[in-house]
């Protein structure tokens, strides 16, 4: 490094925090012609949310190993009691809610479940001895771990954020080396399982989801209107765009969501496919630092937590975008660091706080041993 | 990486674990880049290859295209004056399908237009049981405050829409009514047989019946097309660009609309029809059918009440009886049958003795004047109309010529106008009577035919013509497209002297010793000519055809043509159950009277209609207020009447135009104000 730099700022992982930067200052940009070409009321919270979540990012990043070692169970069991606290208070207020209120402060603690089940999990398989894996003793606690959240999210209901609990929490399983054949088996009998699924365990708009998803056209007015407009949105940007503030499906109200789920769409119609691959590199600029940190990790702790957290940020964007280009059903799922919205920057901001962490860590491990 | 469970597992190793975490998250890490890729290629195809598509439909979100009705062209009278013309108005539509709660909305429009409870109810009824795309008309003519008042909560009653447009005028309602027809929106018949969007754009009418139903093509014109921004909720945002309508082409009549008015009114409280042409051109001046309905009333949608005021009168207004009333010609085909009996080689001076009756058969067939006329040569036989004469010279020379000269004269004939449909009656003779009734001709059947009775038919258009034939000798057509061409018309070959007795003795019937001695014109120099005649409509031992209930009574017709020496007009009035001739005569004389001198003309008008009650508009107007106050509902206004331009084809715009040029252009000065389009043509 450059020594006229001081060293707490190029120690920092630039290589990530430059692309993260240049993404939620586009999002900010994006956000700006979303509110009709003004700062309010999207753009301005969606930079002060990133420098207070930034912040506490850094925080994370600082946290020596021991109090992460020891605070995972903890952290887990208190986020499990703040779902069931939603569910309790969504009961008593009559008819289902997925938000906590404390004052001026709105938490959803499903959001908050994806980083710590991570950790669980990663917290579990550290202390797992090598000979238990591929013994029952691998796959009842981790399961315990990952079905306790999914049965109290999927009563909000919420689908698309327990999805995203199961994807983390299958990552970290795969990764800590459970017999690939359990994997196999539970893909089979998940796609066996899927038309069961489909007829008796979804409700009724979930399944005009999925049927509005295989034939969009079939409902251009109903729930197949958001992903036709999103579409038409990404599509009439061609290769440059139609021009900052110039993009008239989100202008003139034709794509719903234009400021949160269909942020990438806006972004699209106005910057074309220009933008939207400057968005792909810069995602997977930091998703590759991601899996690069969790790589280079020197346990098994670390090297699973990084990996979790990368692979939470990472469904967050592929299932977003897969969803606004018409390969998904529509759920309601942001894009980070470019959709408005305060608990999904949380989420993966935890997530970047402790990849940093554990960035930090491989550095000094790395340090001691050179 | 597969595990093959049959094999006892090594012990798994830390070791191993590492290697399975380098090589899983390989895979894993591969699978995202793949993921990326994936959505780098869908975004380029897109983005790209579907981009023209995406584009189009963007643009067609954002723009809405929305029709302008053109404006109708005018249907014009010979003289370059509207008959049906434009006015500007504003307007309220809706389209029911886009409607999500019609009852709601309805009753929100009614409070904004403080419509009255029927006017709900007919609407709700109609939404009821439209065809969702099809526009119905709520209001016209409404006044900018109640425009706006709606036009600022569009966005929260969907499906209704106010706009700004022009809507069919006709200046002299009734009087028109038969003749022009009216215009009313498209039906879904009419949408399905011309799938024109024109027809469901909101304001637009087509023709409905009568010459703007037949002239709808040329009087149509090019719609204009206004386009917009709007958001999603179809609020505009700014308009775009606006091509404008292009006018409808104008269709220029023979018809002269003052004396069109004037047949009308002067028909007053009969049923009837009048009819005028020009004899030299074949022209039709005048074809008035009363009483009639108010197309203005029908263009901006007829009200339940009023349509059933029309519906259930038993003078039927919403026939035209022009065209579609048929009557037994009675004695006015005399001067056709002599005709006839000349050519025949009868001579006019031979006499037949009449005492009141002729026996033919076992049967005795009365002449209408029991008394008998005595000694009858054919004049007499003409201006007395004497029916013995007719029974007994028709039986010499049989029916064969005189149901050919009834042809010639246009007895029978289909006239190629420009009409929506005409009844053209029965011209009998044994060839047709074999046919219908597979029964012999009978003598008694002649006798019947020569004084227009028994099976033939005719309408008024074919008795004027026949009076225009017979003026002129020549095979007269009658036209109704104005056109500067004069027609040459093939003659009959009569010998002169022929026709000039015929005149003669049809002059006489007014100007002599005849049957319409109230028939003279208040003129010296100018003399009518003319034939009465009285049609039977029932049995004589049911009623005596004067008196007793209406439609007991006889028609009362007359044929004419003036001047009697150098025939320029001629025409025909029917009146139906006017109790005889003597209910048709008079208005054949005032109308006659009007075309040489309006002044004297109308003078005659305004003491009858002082009588009456007012012109005809007026007591239609007031008959509908008195039936819908019977019928417990409020009458709507009758539609405001301008006093601008459109006031040149009433009866008194005859006598404006007669007055010195100064004030005639001070006239047209204040008549410039007028609403969509330049009339070209003179005033008068």
């Amino acid at each position: 490094m450059n020594s006229r730099i001081p060293a707490p700022i190029a120690r920092q992982p630039w290589e990530m925090l430059i692309p993260l930067f240049l993404l939620v200052v586009f999002g900010a940009v994006v956000l700006y012609s979303a509110a009709g070409g003004h700062f309010q009321p999207f753009a301005s919270s969606h930079l002060l949310r990133f420098a207070v979540f930034f912040v506490m990012a850094l925080v994370i990043a600082s946290l020596p190993r021991s109090t992460i070692e020891w605070g995972a169970y903890p952290a887990y069991g208190g986020v499990l009691l703040l779902l069931l606290a939603v569910e309790i208070v969504g009961a008593v207020k009559g008819g289902s809610q997925r938000w906590l209120e404390a004052g001026p402060i709105r938490i959803q603690p499903s959001e908050l479940m994806k980083p710590m089940l991570v950790l669980a999990l990663a917290k579990f398989f550290a202390g797992l001895p090598s000979g238990m894996v591929g013994s029952w003793r691998s796959l009842v606690p981790p399961g315990v771990l990952i079905m306790l959240p999914i049965i109290l999210v999927l009563m909000q209901p919420d689908l698309g954020t327990s999805m995203a609990i199961v994807f983390g929490g299958a990552v970290v399983m795969f990764l800590a080396g459970l017999p690939l054949w359990w994997f196999l088996t539970a893909g089979g009998v998940g796609i066996a399982a899927a038309p069961l699924v489909y007829f008796f365990a979804l409700h009724d708009y979930q399944r005009a989801r999925v049927l509005t998803f295989l034939d969009p056209e079939n409902d251009p007015l109903g729930t197949g209107y958001h992903i036709t407009q999103s579409k038409i949105a990404i599509g009439s940007g061609g290769l440059f765009g139609k021009g900052f503030n110039e993009g008239t499906q989100s202008h003139l109200n034709y794509l719903p969501e234009a400021h949160t789920d269909f942020i990438f769409s806006t972004m699209a119609e106005e910057w074309g496919l220009i933008g939207g691959i400057f968005v792909l590199v810069m995602y997977g600029l930091i998703l590759g630092w991601g899996m690069k940190v969790a790589r280079s990790a020197q346990d098994r702790f670390s090297s699973l937590l990084a990996a979790g957290a990368t692979a939470t940020i990472f469904f967050y964007i592929a299932v977003n975008l897969l969803m606004v280009m018409g390969m998904m059903p529509a759920k309601g799922m942001p894009l980070p660091w470019m959709s408005h919205g305060g608990s999904s920057m949380m989420t993966n901001m935890i997530c970047i706080g402790m990849l940093m962490m554990i960035n930090r860590w491989n550095r000094h491990r790395r340090g001691i041993a050179s | 990486m597969a595990r093959r469970p049959k094999r006892p597992a090594p012990p798994i190793s830390q070791s191993i674990l590492e290697g399975r975490y380098e090589r899983r998250s390989v895979v894993i890490g591969g699978l995202g880049a793949g993921i990326g890729v994936l959505l780098a290629a869908r975004m380029g195809y897109i983005a790209i290859a579907e981009n023209e598509k995406y584009e189009t439909e963007s643009e067609s979100n954002r723009v809405n295209l929305s029709l302008i009705p053109p404006r109708r062209g005018w249907i014009l009278d010979r003289n370059g004056a509207p008959l049906a013309s434009n006015r500007a108005d504003f307007r309220v539509d809706i389209i029911p399908e886009r409607m999500p709660d019609a009852d709601k909305t309805l009753e929100q429009l009614g409070t904004l237009l403080s419509l009255d409870r029927a006017k709900i109810q007919d609407l709700k009824d109609k939404v009821a049981t439209s065809r969702g795309f099809q526009p119905l008309e709520v209001a016209t003519g409404l006044n900018y405050e109640q425009f706006a008042a709606i036009s600022v909560r569009v966005p929260e009653m969907p499906g209704v829409i106010p706009q700004r447009g022009f809507s069919r005028f006709y200046p002299t309602g009734p009087s028109v009514g038969h003749l022009i027809g009216y215009v009313g929106p498209a039906s879904a018949e009419e949408y399905e047989k011309d799938r024109n969007p024109l027809l469901v754009t909101p304001g637009y009418k087509i023709g409905k019946d009568g010459l703007e139903k037949q002239f709808e093509q040329e009087l149509r014109g090019t719609p204009g097309a206004r386009r917009v921004e709007v958001t999603a909720s179809g609020r505009i945002v700014r308009d775009l660009d606006t091509r404008e309508d292009v006018q409808g082409q104008a269709v220029k009549l023979t018809i002269d609309g003052p004396l069109q008015d004037y047949a009308a009114r002067r028909i007053g409280l009969e049923s009837g029809s009048v009819v005028v042409m020009d004899c030299e051109t074949g022209d039709l001046l005048c074809m008035a059918s009363m009483p009639s309905f108010d197309p203005n009333s029908f263009s901006d949608g007829i009200g339940r009440v009023e349509y059933a005021m029309l519906r259930d009168d038993d003078r039927v207004p919403l026939r035209n009886k022009v065209l579609k009333g048929l009557y037994p010609p009675g004695s006015t085909v005399k001067p056709m049958v002599s005709m006839a009996l000349l050519e025949a080689g009868i001579d006019p001076e031979q006499t037949v003795s009449c005492g009141g009756g002729l026996r033919v058969g076992n049967r005795v067939f009365g002449c209408w004047n029991r008394g008998g006329h005595g000694s009858v040569n054919m004049a007499k036989a003409i201006y007395q109309s004497c029916d013995v004469y007719f029974y007994a010279m028709a039986q010499r020379v049989g029916m064969d010529p005189i149901a050919a000269m009834a042809r010639r004269c246009g007895m029978g004939q289909e006239f190629p106008l420009p009409v929506v449909s005409q009844f053209y009656g029965t011209v009998p003779d044994p060839a047709w009577k074999m046919r219908k009734y597979n029964q012999p001709w009978a003598v008694f059947d002649t006798v019947n035919a020569t004084i227009g009775q028994g099976y033939m038919l005719s309408n008024p258009l074919q008795l004027a013509v026949m009076a225009a034939r017979i003026a002129t000798g020549q095979q007269v057509m009658p036209r109704l497209l104005g056109s500067a061409k004069k027609p040459i018309f093939d003659a009959f070959g009569f010998p002169a002297e022929q026709k000039q007795f015929i005149r003669q003795a049809m002059s006489d019937v007014v100007n002599g010793p005849g049957t319409a001695g109230r028939g003279r014109l208040p003129f010296d120099d100018i003399k009518i000519a003319g034939k009465t005649g009285t049609a039977q409509v029932v049995s004589l031992s049911i009623s005596d055809g004067r008196s007793g209930p209406w439609k007991y009574r006889d028609h009362g017709l007359f044929i004419f043509f003036a001047p009697f020496d150098k025939p320029k007009y001629a025409g025909a009035v029917v009146i139906e159950h006017g109790g005889g001739s003597g209910a048709a005569y008079p208005i054949a004389r005032d109308v006659t009277t009007f075309l040489f001198d309006p002044a004297k003309g109308l003078e005659a008008l305004y003491a009858l209609e002082s009588q009456w009650g007012g012109t005809a508009q007026q007591r239609l107007a007031r008959k509908y207020a008195q039936y819908a106050a019977d019928a417990g509902e409020l009458a709507e206004a009758a539609p405001i009447r301008e006093t601008e331009i459109f006031d040149r084809v009433d009866a008194e715009a005859r006598i404006e135009a007669a007055r010195p040029a100064v004030q005639a252009s001070d006239a047209a000065v204040n008549r410039s104000r007028n609403v969509d389009s330049v009339i070209t043509g003179a005033t008068e």
